[in-house]
């Protein structure tokens, strides 16, 4: 039917107009438009990618690899710009997201998948996806004015008192900081780890739990000793795509985090993260340059985010592969 | 090996069992945070609402009064011309992976739609803001729209995908068989077989960059009138909450808290339909089979 | 106090060619029920001391749930629910002082799919010896060793134990959960059809294991195949479902009397293969 040569058909029997034979009775068009749409997909990617390098130009030739490795952030009067703090704003409020939300949400996918009974793991699991579905503004709202101030801040006061002596306790405490946007961030990313987790335990084949209960585990050996080793690909993907979350989130942590040039380790302190200083200067960056270098911080957070993606996904695929290659007997 | 068999038996079982627990205490403070969200917007936000709220314009700050219908209104327009833009590309691209799933290009829509969906709402703000805000030089609902469309694209896809595929093969030979061109095929068949699926699709879409406040800051920007206009700045609901809640005044936060509980109620309500339609078409096709 | 890997409680040996038969284990007036369904209703069946019993039947007959009974296997699956009684040693299996862990400690299973854990050859063996407090290296060696030449599979895997089972063919995976199984050292074991994913030479390599086990260990096969288990069993229990499809042993008896000198009408059509 799609033979390059509509005149070369001799098949006097079906005759059609030769404008419907070209067409194909609309089939050309159709496919035609299916490859369009799903090009335009493909090409958005590289579009974005492209879009975001043109745009830092300015910014990449001024300060090349530098803009990495240096602190100053100065618009005003020098008109330098470097990355670091908000590179390292990021990598720390999504470190602090993933030492809470990593232990909470794999438990949780176990208790949801291995450990409660089916009538409450439906509607408790429901409710843990929800929590995927609360727009981030909301979060920042709660944050701030919930939050914060009935849990972070007592938190910080004690950490101070506590432990004020190594820097990363450093008072005095504010209530917007570093360590509220990381704990706002790892609520938002307990649903993402909870969900893919919960999906890997689903992926292990029963015998795995049957060989290890029918030797005499106990079912939380049969988890940590069987499931847990034989999942361990799953769950790196499933924290690194919670990390990919985390990393890019904006809104709510721009809200949560003070939005100050810090330069101490204190998480105490109010902080920057690479998406919320974008979030917060762009519409006010005044001059090209200034928008190129804040471009470009958007380019290094995309390039951060296509990387880890890329591995977490590469990593549950594993799983379901290895499932696979398992019942080849 | 009585003595210490027994003593190590019980042993094990205080750690199986402490350990159980403590998955159950887990999924508590997972699930906690949901209901402390839901209960404050609710509480804060209820004494706020009025019918006054929906449908008039913002006052100036300490002005009695005033509603967020130009963010209703922004929202509404930016959300659903992104639908339009989104909903066709990504629904035939959805198709295109479904029926050539092994082709290179089928593989290089998932590869995408996985990349765009990992992408931060961020750096899709500064995408549309490089394509259409830059070339018109100035903001504009329309930019806004751009923006919420590249972040629907990745869930339709998906959504479309899978429900193509749960589609009955037997259906679609059936109708080419009768001599169907494979367009008609495709849209008087297979589509309307994984129509609530695409709904569902189209919906948790919605939902998503319903409430996206990021990328609006630099492209549909806000505005506190109402135009109508397409190429003029406009309020959105959750870049309304922002801006509100960031600023000193306590009749603004009111008023946030009350935009957030009509935000949260309606992306809360098109999941929770998106899932009744799935669960309701897995018993369909559950029947069928 | 020595830990269970070093002592094995050796008592005398079969007389060869003997009668003498002590129960080992036995199923009395035993009833399993899913969701309110019977799925195998009032079952009578001794299983002897070092003997093999194979439990034959067409499929859906509830063999693998009276299997599974025994070591409290069927607990797993959510609303089962038994009547009547197991005993081991003459001690009732379903009983509020029994330990289910402990119990399938004494009673070991092996799988109708080979389900080696994703780790290397020698960790799946020590699997069970380090649940039950064995840490030293010089001991779990021992018990390895001695479960895989147990399973006859030592010769063929010495020099990789520390590979992935995976790279193990089927037959080798399914010797590898064999001595998984016995690495506890289990009174009793519980076979779910051990070959029925297996080509003919590993499976026949599996029944002469079988028939080298049985010197220490009490065996209970559940097969679809006739031929095995004619082979490999001393004594054969026939099920069947009744017309409340709830599965019932019909006949049981030695081996040959079933497969030459069947009682029931019902064997006779299902042993030569009238049915089924």
């Amino acid at each position: 039917m799609t033979s390059g040569n509509p005149t070369a058909s001799p098949s006097a029997n079906t005759r059609v107009p030769w404008f419907r034979r070209v067409w194909a009775h609309g089939d050309r068009l159709y496919q035609i438009l299916l490859l369009l749409a799903s090009a335009a997909v493909v090409v958005l990617v590289c579009a974005v990618a492209y879009e975001l390098w043109a745009n830092s130009a300015l910014s990449r030739l001024a300060f090349g690899w530098r803009f990495l490795v240096t602190t100053a952030w100065d618009p005003a009067l020098t008109k330098t710009f470097g990355a670091l703090p908000f590179i390292l704003g990021t990598l720390i409020t999504s470190a602090i997201a993933l030492i809470v939300a990593v232990p909470l949400g794999v438990g949780t996918a176990i208790f949801l998948a291995e450990v409660s009974p089916d009538w409450l793991s439906r509607p408790l699991g429901f409710l843990a996806e929800l929590l995927a579905a609360v727009p981030s503004v909301v979060y920042g709202l709660w944050g701030l004015f919930v939050f914060i101030p009935a849990f972070v801040r007592p938190l910080a006061k004690m950490l101070e008192r506590g432990l004020g002596f190594l820097p990363l306790f450093d008072g005095p405490v504010y209530g917007p900081s570093r360590l509220a946007a990381g704990l706002v961030l790892a609520i938002m990313v307990f649903p993402t780890i909870t969900a893919v987790s919960r999906d890997v335990f689903r992926a292990i084949p029963g015998g795995q739990r049957e060989a290890a209960m029918a030797m005499g585990a106990t079912r939380w050996e049969m988890i940590w000793k069987v499931l847990i080793p034989y999942g361990t690909s799953g769950f790196l993907g499933a924290i690194i795509l919670g990390l990919g979350r985390a990393l890019g989130e904006t809104i709510a942590v721009t809200m949560v985090i003070g939005n100050n040039l810090d330069l101490t380790a204190s998480l105490l302190h109010p902080g920057y993260t690479m998406a919320s200083i974008i979030a917060n200067e762009f519409t006010e960056a005044t001059f090209d340059l200034y928008v190129h270098a804040l471009i470009e911080i958007g380019l290094i957070l995309f390039g951060m985010t296509l990387l880890i993606n890329l591995v977490a996904r590469l990593l549950i695929w594993r799983v379901s592969l290895r499932s696979r290659t398992e019942v080849r007997a | 090996m009585i003595a210490s068999g027994r003593s190590r038996l019980r042993l094990r079982r205080s750690i199986n069992s402490g350990m159980l627990v403590l998955t159950a205490v887990c999924t508590l403070l997972v699930v906690a945070p949901l209901l402390w969200i839901l209960g404050y917007v609710v509480r804060e936000g209820l004494p706020a609402l009025s019918p006054e709220f929906f449908t008039s314009l913002p006052t100036p700050v300490g002005v009695a009064g005033g509603g967020i219908a130009n963010a209703l209104v922004g929202s509404l327009m930016t959300v659903g011309l992104a639908t339009i833009i989104a909903g066709p590309i990504g629904i035939l691209a959805g198709m295109y992976a479904a029926s050539h799933a092994e082709s290179p290009l089928g593989t290089a829509i998932r590869f995408s739609t996985d990349i765009i969906s990992g992408v931060p709402s961020i750096v899709i703000g500064i995408f549309a803001y490089t394509i259409v805000v830059l070339p018109q030089r100035h903001f504009s609902a329309f930019s806004g729209a751009v923006a919420l469309s590249f972040i629907m694209l990745p869930t339709i896809i998906r959504t479309t995908e899978e429900m193509v595929r749960l589609v009955p093969t037997s259906l679609r030979e059936g109708a080419l068989a009768l001599g169907a061109a494979e367009w008609k095929t495709s849209f008087s068949v297979m589509l309307p077989a994984a129509l609530n699926g695409l709904l569902t699709g189209v919906m948790l879409a919605v939902a998503r960059a319903a409430g996206e406040a990021a990328p609006m800051l630099f492209t549909a920007f806000g505005n506190p009138f109402m135009n109508g206009r397409f190429d003029q700045p406009t309020a959105t609901l959750p870049h309304l909450i922002y801006v509100y809640a960031v600023s000193p005044y306590e009749d603004w936060h009111a008023k946030a808290w009350a935009t957030a509980l009509v935000l949260i109620t309606l992306v809360l309500v098109l999941n929770v339909t998106a899932r009744l339609f799935v669960w309701w078409r897995a018993r369909k096709i559950g029947a069928l089979r | 106090m020595q830990s269970p890997f070093t002592v094995r409680h050796q008592n005398t040996e079969d007389p060869a060619g003997s009668n003498l038969r002590r129960t080992k284990a036995e199923a009395r007036n035993l009833s399993v029920f899913y969701r309110g369904f019977r799925a195998i209703a009032e079952v009578q069946l001794p299983v002897y001391e070092r003997k093999i019993t194979a439990i034959i039947g067409p499929s859906g007959c509830g063999k693998s749930t009276l299997l599974r009974a025994f070591n409290r296997m069927n607990d797993l699956v959510n609303g089962s629910r038994i009547e009547g009684q197991i005993f081991l040693d003459d001690q009732p299996v379903y009983d509020r002082n029994v330990d289910v862990v402990d119990l399938r400690r004494r009673i070991g299973m092996v799988f109708q799919r080979p389900n080696p854990f994703p780790k290397s050859t020698f960790e799946n063996v020590a699997f069970g010896p380090r649940l039950y407090g064995a840490t030293r290296r010089a001991e779990l060696e021992e018990a390895v060793e001695k479960s895989l030449r147990q399973a006859a599979l030592w010769d063929e895997v010495k020099d990789k134990l520390h590979q992935s089972a995976l790279s193990l063919s089927g037959g080798q995976q399914q010797r590898l959960c064999i001595a998984r199984a016995i690495a506890v050292e289990p009174e009793v074991i519980l076979m779910d059809e051990p070959a029925a994913a297996l080509d003919p030479i590993s499976t026949l390599r599996i029944e002469e294991l079988m028939h080298d086990l049985v010197k220490q260990y009490t065996i209970v096969i559940v097969t679809h195949n006739m031929q095995q288990a004619a082979r490999v069993s001393n004594l054969t229990a026939m099920m069947m479902i009744d017309e409340r499809r709830a599965g019932r042993v019909i006949e049981f008896d030695a081996t040959n009397s079933i497969f030459t000198n069947p009682k029931d009408k019902r064997t006779e059509d299902y042993v030569t293969g009238r049915f089924g």
